[in-house]
């Protein structure tokens, strides 16, 4: 143990150094991926739950990273550190601070750009969160384009925010939604998919990866498909862009969503990849300052994109703060990350497989570290409470994915997903937790 | 073993509860029904409907239901039928304003609802350990806010409404 916290010290040491100079570092060779070391990256991660006087409280076993990831230190330092000595409004001040800040919010733009391998800086509109970034898309885009007699393409993996956007502009404008459905492991349909595409068909919106199977979709595919017709394709990747590498360009999105939050990041802001063509033909979302070129009572201008979408006070802090999040992940690297969470998800699945009773929802052989399943006789909540009376928590109920579980004929899920500092004995405890609810329901 | 490993959560899932949710009473469509409504607790993902047979006189005759969802709203939906047969629908509503204090309040806080079944709330009683957990309320009383729906002749509830 003693051995243990040496080096655990020692390679957090090195870990910190550098990432904060990890742009002026020639590549150093990879290190095998240390999850302890990891972990003592977050703070939370060192509580107790359930604690009481007269009562010891159990270890945290966060599983519920589908839903929001845990922050770093490195991200509560940098959010503080903004505040303490770093802030005032952006884009709008002569004064030292300002100026300061508005280049540290804008270098997050910068930095979010690469994450995506986005071509330029430009295409990074930053919203509140990934559900405004795709209402923004609906209200701009959606509005000006769209009309009766149009189809927009949705998938049954959707999550609500990326369903009742475009229903509600569908009320407003009359034009019809089609749907990919998916088979028994999760996949979508792909010749169904390439059926529904035609000349009505004027976007296509799905998911990068689902929030409940896990599937990660063929998004290069999907794209390829849809620009045959001359088709825009939006991909939500709330559970994508933190589990792997995303390149924009390589899979030829027009629109790509991510959120803050569920990237170890604060919450309060979510980002919008939009085509550099396709953004310049959208009008403003909303109106206000920040967006402008020229207000008068005769007529106003708006920026060119991305700003032309910000209006308001954007939110610094939480930018800042994605920024060091985008950093740490970085620091870690997407791949290595994948390949950790990965191993989580082989375990989990393994063990839960192995337990009677247990039905996987979502077998798709590409997966986000996501485990949705049910158990016999056994409802998701009372599985979901006893499980966090353990510690361990995890998510129960319907996702914010109705027509998906209502595709499994299923009326929730418990669901287990899985972050960089998960380890197997965490996997484990998942399971183990499992056969306990089982043991005593019997 | 298993009260540590789980807590206080043993006095949520008493023996009881744990029956009434693994083998519920009266779960069933009764043919000759005359009024019902659904309810749903988008939330979690319990759905239930709730059939009532009415009589001319204003009582009870049968109430059943159909549906699952966890073993509390199971075992709540399971006990309500059982209590709820025989009373007159003012009965039966004074006993749920009773129920629902015992759900949401401390026995110091509970008000006098006048005269109830003091049976049938003693058989109830065993459910006032949803007090402890506040997510869990709406369990234990979408089968009664549904029973509401049915009385009234409303059809349908939701618990997100």
């Amino acid at each position: 143990m003693p051995d243990a916290h040496r080096l655990r010290g020692q390679t957090h040491t090195t870990h910190s150094s550098h990432s904060s100079h990890s742009s002026h570092r020639p590549a150093l060779p990879p290190e095998p991926y240390d999850v302890e070391r990891v972990r003592t990256d977050f703070p939370i991660l060192q509580r107790l739950v359930h604690e009481r006087p007269g009562r010891l409280g159990k270890p945290l076993v966060y599983l519920d990273n589908a839903a929001s990831g845990q922050k770093p230190r490195a991200v509560i330092d940098a959010m503080t550190r903004c505040m303490e000595l770093e802030y005032a409004n952006v884009h709008r001040g002569i004064h030292y601070l300002s100026q300061q800040t508005t280049d540290a919010y804008e270098a997050v733009r910068g930095k979010i750009a690469c994450f995506l391998n986005a071509p330029s800086r430009e295409n990074i509109v930053i919203t509140r969160n990934a559900t405004e970034a795709i209402n923004l898309v609906a209200a701009t885009w959606g509005r000006t384009f769209l009309e009766a007699g149009d189809e927009v393409v949705l998938s049954v993996l959707e999550h609500h925010a990326n369903i009742v956007p475009w229903q509600l502009l569908q009320a407003e404008k009359g034009f019809t939604i089609k749907v990919v459905p998916c088979d028994e492991r999760g996949l979508l349909d792909l010749d169904a998919y390439a059926g529904l595409l035609g000349p009505k068909t004027k976007l296509v919106a799905i998911t990068h990866g689902s929030n409940v199977t896990g599937t990660v979709t063929p998004a290069a595919e999907i794209a390829r498909l849809a620009h045959h017709h001359g088709i825009l394709v939006l991909f939500d990747g709330s559970q994508t862009a933190v589990h792997m590498p995303v390149d924009v360009q390589a899979i030829d999105a027009d629109f790509y969503i991510f959120t803050g939050h569920k990237l170890y990041g604060p919450t309060g802001i979510g980002v919008l990849y939009g085509r550099k063509s396709v953004l310049h033909q959208m009008p403003p979302y909303q109106g206000g300052g920040d967006m402008i070129s020229a207000v008068s009572f005769e007529g106003t201008t708006y920026r060119p994109p991305p700003y032309r979408f910000e209006a308001g006070t954007p939110p610094i802090i939480e930018g800042i703060g994605l920024g060091a999040a985008i950093d740490y992940v970085e620091s870690l690297g997407r791949s290595a990350i994948a390949l950790h969470e990965h191993s989580l998800l082989e375990r989990a699945t393994r063990r839960l497989e192995q337990i009677e009773g247990v039905r996987i929802i979502g077998t798709a052989p590409d997966k986000a570290a996501i485990l949705s399943f049910v158990l016999d006789g056994i409802h998701p909540h009372d599985l979901g409470m006893l499980a966090d009376q353990m510690g361990v928590a995890i998510r129960v109920g319907r996702h914010c994915a109705e027509p998906l579980l209502a595709r499994f004929g299923v009326e929730a899920t418990a669901r287990a997903s899985f972050g960089l500092y998960n380890t197997i004995a965490e996997a484990d405890a998942l399971a183990d937790a499992v056969l306990a609810v089982k043991e005593f329901f019997r | 073993m298993l009260n540590d490993q789980f807590g206080d959560l043993r006095d949520l899932y008493q023996e009881v509860i744990l029956d009434h949710g693994k083998h519920p009473r009266n779960h069933r469509h009764p043919p000759d029904a005359n009024r019902e409504a659904r309810g749903d607790n988008p939330l979690c993902g319990d759905r239930i409907t709730v059939y009532l047979t009415l009589g001319e006189d204003g009582v009870i005759r049968d109430v059943a239901f159909e549906g699952r969802g966890c073993a509390i709203s199971t075992a709540s939906a399971s006990l309500m039928t059982e209590v709820i047969r025989g009373k007159t629908e003012p009965d039966a509503r004074a006993l749920f304003e009773c129920f629902h204090d015992l759900c949401t309040k401390d026995d110091a806080e509970i008000d006098a609802h006048g005269p109830v079944d003091e049976d049938a709330l003693d058989r109830l009683r065993v459910l006032s350990g949803v007090r402890e957990f506040p997510v869990r309320v709406k369990c234990a009383t979408l089968a009664w806010h549904t029973l509401s729906a049915a009385l009234a002749g409303a059809g349908k509830i939701s618990t997100e409404s």
